[in-house]
């Protein structure tokens, strides 16, 4: 027989083995030993174990007693979940990591903006929904503690002990929470002795079912076949499971190890390794199906052995004892301990976490005077805020087990529990899939889903006058008959778990989408959203977020240091200020460090709290504008990129025409060269021959007249005037291109200019041709070179003279004032320069092809050289009634004249 | 060498096609283990209600091979699962 001293002894070197496995595991951890151990893919498999509670270690057995099969719905879904790891868990775990993400709730408020209403919230709905849970643990305990004291002690002992043993276990677990808890107060950080004394007691467990089962099938049935058949024969031989609750007892577990706040701990926050989901995708699933195993035989043995009215969630430990093993009823017991015990923890651990982040820490913030500036060390307020909700929530959950009465099934308050969590999984998944989704969505859904949960599932589970009256039940909230609790809508005859899952999670996915498409969301959400949704994009990709002053780095490290101790905080500082190429100086608190500073301390504190003390520091804008503009739309974004492209490429299209252009003129310029070369040597040539050909004739031929003489040697003498002339223009050109000329500027009047201009040109000329002006306009004070403007004029009215091709040639020349410029416009009524040699006629040695032979192309080269030295700019304009030149002159004051003319 | 790159695009494509697989898993047991179940008769309609170790039976069967696929393509896809996820995406 086991005494209840013998099973307390037990009980007490167990925990104690336990504290010592976390205790060595910190150490270790703490001197970066034994990781081989503490990061291996199977410690993180088995710490997901605290899936399987004391709801499935006892529970189990009963819900199979009583329903068949149906049990098994629980363990299906987690482990479709694992196997579709792909599609939600790596996301999630990604997330996690990227974010330092501290809990569910920090998942959910970071996401939609980092908001502290919806931390508060899903908060406030885990506390509720798990509270029950982990009154339904020490129960559980106090159950299986009670069924050891029955054998000994008289029957008005048993409630006295087993209230003894809830509290005593609830005293120790708190005590085991605190110390290995909050020993580091980064939560992003794993919990090793957590950890791996979760993984210790799942083996425990496992083990103890395994045991219990393979006694069951082989020591009581004897063998695999006679159990099958003893199952046929027994109360639950058939399959009598709706396929409704079948469906959504699967959703809903399915849901429940996304969003229970523990497996979030322990699945997301404590991964190490991505890659180690990925051995948990087939190794939880195993480990799932081995807890599965032998519960229906158990159940079966169970009810064929035991008297009626025995409690079927205790058929572990009874069938055992009944058949007087007692080691193996130990063991059972042991197993379901660590169930218990292993979920409490983690369970409290998340929970205070997400306490302390999101409600303890915004108050304190709030009620400080001075916020997050004063100073003093903040971590002992936040491990002492942790602490105390650890406490606050054992404390609930034994004080919710007292007034409970420890009633109903366990099934049934673990199906509660999750429906109570699966709440927030459209918020959730919405989330890290769907960039739409809004903080206001999000917050209605979580709402509506929570009320209908309250309403539908957790009122009702206390039953008929607990916490609804009875006629609330038959006739619905006020009277209404479409409120009734189990029948929303005036819908009967679905299963109450059925009825209670579809219009909570259908009417919360719902409003979360309806509100969410008709609400705008903030540029933080928007970061968040695009961070999470696109999170294998850029889950290492630059922060962005904060714009603060140089200013504010002594108060962010003031600050820092009172959250993650002076140590760390100041090696990070000195990390990022190498990183940054400052030694010696503190860090630019540059957008990229206050991110990242900011994700340091969420991990510590929940990003809410984080984003909220920085910008209490910062006291700026979260988002600097660029930001907001680079993310107000990912089209505009695209526009912007699209636009720029095309700005590129037109520019390029321009300057691939620019060059062509120039490469034609250099073309032209080159064949124009070429073509005065040998016109200058054909210039040259002709003088220069019939110069040898009359001074050979003066020289060799005796008898000449002297008329011949006279003639010849005029000749020449006419040839050599050429020949200097050409040489002067070349001369001249040279003189003015290289900057040498000196400008004799005074103040002149234009009409006198062209007055001599015409004259010249006339006389030197054989043609005629009509000059039309209009003298009172050109009645103008300049202050200019005279005789260089003269030259200009003379070559323009000169070249009209020549080139004019009209049968009755005309040149006007038309002055106009334009702001303080003067333009002088020489107009003939020829038929032009064609537009091809238009763009060269400037240049040197251009000559347009139907000229006598009489210049070398040098007249309107000089002449743009001159202008542009008097300040001024010459032109080529084409117009209806012929070819036109206009001189673009300034008329100023002889001081500011003499600056604009250019420097001789 | 074009033998070795052929044989490196097989490799990959064998890859994409076991991430495909891997992706299917969780709908293909959402089939055996929810729809399948969901439509057995259960008494209710006075059809004759299937034997609960049968349906143990089927349970346990699927789960060993859900998990056994699940191995498989662990064994094939890891440590090439994140250097190929972000490509094989679509």
């Amino acid at each position: 027989m086991v005494t209840l001293n013998l099973l307390i002894g037990v009980c007490l070197v167990y925990v104690a083995g336990l504290f010592l496995v976390a205790f060595l595991a910190e150490r270790a951890a703490l001197r970066g030993r034994g990781g081989w151990l503490l990061r291996s893919p199977l410690v993180y498999t088995l710490s997901l174990s605290i899936y399987c509670t004391a709801w499935t270690f006892y529970g189990a057995v009963g819900y199979a007693a009583r329903s068949g099969l149906e049990y098994v719905t629980i363990y299906l879904g987690p482990s479709l979940v694992m196997i579709g790891w792909w599609w939600v868990l790596r996301r999630l775990v990604r997330i996690g990591r990227a974010q330092r993400v501290t809990s569910v709730a920090d998942l959910i408020s970071a996401r939609y903006g980092k908001s502290n209403l919806l931390a508060v919230m899903v908060t406030i709905m885990a506390v509720v929904g798990v509270t029950p849970y982990i009154a339904l643990q020490l129960q559980s305990v106090t159950l299986s503690v009670s069924i050891f004291a029955s054998h000994e002690a008289g029957s008005g002992q048993e409630a006295q002990i087993a209230d003894n043993a809830a509290f005593w276990v609830a005293a120790g677990l708190a005590l085991f929470t605190v110390l290995f808890g909050t020993r580091n107060l980064n939560a992003n950080e794993r919990h090793h002795g957590v950890v791996i004394a979760v993984a210790v007691e799942a083996v425990v467990k496992l083990v103890a079912l395994l045991a219990v089962g393979v006694f069951v099938v082989w020591g009581l049935s004897g063998g695999v076949s006679q159990t099958l058949e003893r199952i046929d024969t027994s109360q639950i031989a058939t399959w009598h499971t709706g396929g409704g609750r079948w469906t959504a007892l699967i959703i809903l577990s399915a849901a429940a190890l996304v969003c229970l706040p523990r497996m979030f701990q322990v699945m997301v926050v404590e991964n190490d390794d991505e890659r180690h989901l990925q051995i948990a995708s087939w190794a939880f699933p195993l480990y799932l199906m081995a807890m599965s195993l032998f519960v229906v035989p158990i159940a079966v043995v169970g009810l064929e052995l035991m008297p009626a009215g025995t409690n079927p969630d205790l058929y572990v430990l009874t069938v055992p004892l009944s058949q007087g093993q007692n080691g193996l009823a130990m063991l059972a017991f042991l197993g379901g301990f660590s169930s218990a015990t292993s979920m409490v923890i983690v369970a409290t651990l998340a929970l205070s976490t997400m306490m302390s982040n999101h409600i303890v820490m915004p108050l304190w913030l709030k009620l400080g005077e001075t916020g997050a500036q004063q100073s003093g060390d903040v971590r002992d307020v936040v491990i002492r805020a942790r602490r105390l909700s650890i406490l606050l929530i054992i404390s609930l959950g034994y004080l919710y087990y007292r007034a409970s009465g420890g009633s109903g099934a366990l099934a049934a308050i673990g199906l509660v529990s999750f429906g109570g969590v699966a709440q927030f999984l459209p918020a959730l998944l919405g989330g890290i899939f769907w960039r739409g989704a809004t903080r206001i969505g999000a917050v209605a859904g979580l709402s509506v889903g929570f009320v209908i949960w309250l309403y539908t599932m957790l009122l009702p589970s206390f039953g008929p006058d607990a916490a609804l009256s009875a006629a609330v039940f038959d006739h619905g909230l006020l009277g209404v008959g479409l409120l009734r609790p189990e029948a929303l809508f005036g819908i009967t005859g679905l299963d109450p778990v059925v009825h209670a899952v579809w219009w909570s999670l259908s009417l919360n996915t719902l409003f979360f989408f309806v509100v969410s498409i008709f609400s705008f969301p903030t540029p933080l959400e928007r970061l968040q959203g695009a961070q999470y949704v696109n999170v294998f994009d850029h889950s290492s990709g630059p922060a962005r977020g904060w714009s603060a002053s140089e200013g504010g780095a002594e108060d962010l490290m003031i600050m820092s240091q009172r959250i993650l101790g002076a140590t760390e905080a100041q090696a990070f500082f000195v990390a990022h200020a190498l990183q940054q190429g400052r030694v010696g100086a503190p860090p630019v608190p540059t957008p990229e460090f206050v991110q990242a500073l900011e994700r340091e301390l969420a991990a510590s504190v929940g990003a809410a709290t984080a984003n909220a003390m920085i910008g209490q520091i910062i006291g700026g804008q979260a988002i600097s504008v660029e930001d907001l503009m680079a993310v107000a739309d990912e089209s505009a974004q695209i526009l912007e990129y699209s636009s720029q492209l095309e700005t590129k490429s037109r520019q390029l299209t321009e300057t691939a025409r620019e060059l062509s252009r120039a490469n034609e003129k250099l073309t032209q310029l080159s064949l124009q060269k070429d073509n005065f070369l040998s016109q200058i040597s054909h210039e040259l040539r002709t003088p220069m021959t019939s110069i040898r050909s009359f001074s050979e004739i003066l020289r060799d031929v005796d008898e000449l007249r002297s008329a011949e003489k006279t003639r010849y040697a005029s000749i020449i003498h006419s040839e050599a005037i050429r020949l200097t002339r050409l040489l002067d223009d070349l001369l001249d050109l040279s003189v003015l291109e290289n900057g040498e000329v000196s400008l004799n500027a005074r103040q002149v009047n234009l009409r006198v200019v062209i007055d001599q201009a015409v004259t010249t040109a006339q006389a030197s000329s054989s043609r005629q041709i009509e000059i039309k002006r209009k003298l009172r306009a050109e009645e103008v004070d300049l202050f200019t070179d005279s005789d260089r403007l003269a030259q200009v004029f003379i070559n323009l009215v000169t070249n009209a003279i020549k080139y004019c091709d009209a049968s009755n040639p005309v040149l006007t020349i038309a002055v106009r004032q334009q702001e303080e410029d003067l333009i002088v416009a020489f107009i003939d009524n020829g038929s032009g320069i064609p537009p091809d040699a238009q763009s060269v006629i400037f240049e040197k040695f251009a000559r347009l092809g139907r000229g006598e032979g009489e210049g070398a192309g040098l007249g309107l080269a000089i002449c743009r050289e001159i202008i542009t030295r008097l300040g001024g700019e010459i032109r080529y304009v084409q117009k209806e009634s012929g070819g036109s030149f206009e001189v673009r002159l300034v008329r100023t004051t002889p001081q500011v004249g003499a600056q604009r003319l250019l420097p001789a | 060498m074009p033998e070795g790159r052929l044989f490196l695009e097989r490799r990959s494509y064998r890859l994409r096609r076991i991430m495909d697989a891997l992706r299917m898993l969780p709908f293909l047991g959402a089939l055996l283990w929810i729809v399948v179940p969901a439509m057995w008769p259960n008494g209710d309609d006075g059809a004759v209600p299937i034997a609960l170790s049968t349906a143990l039976w089927y349970v346990f069967s699927v789960w060993l091979l859900a998990i056994t696929a699940s191995f498989a393509l662990w064994r094939k896809t890891r440590d090439r699962i994140d250097a190929d996820a972000a490509r094989s995406a679509d």
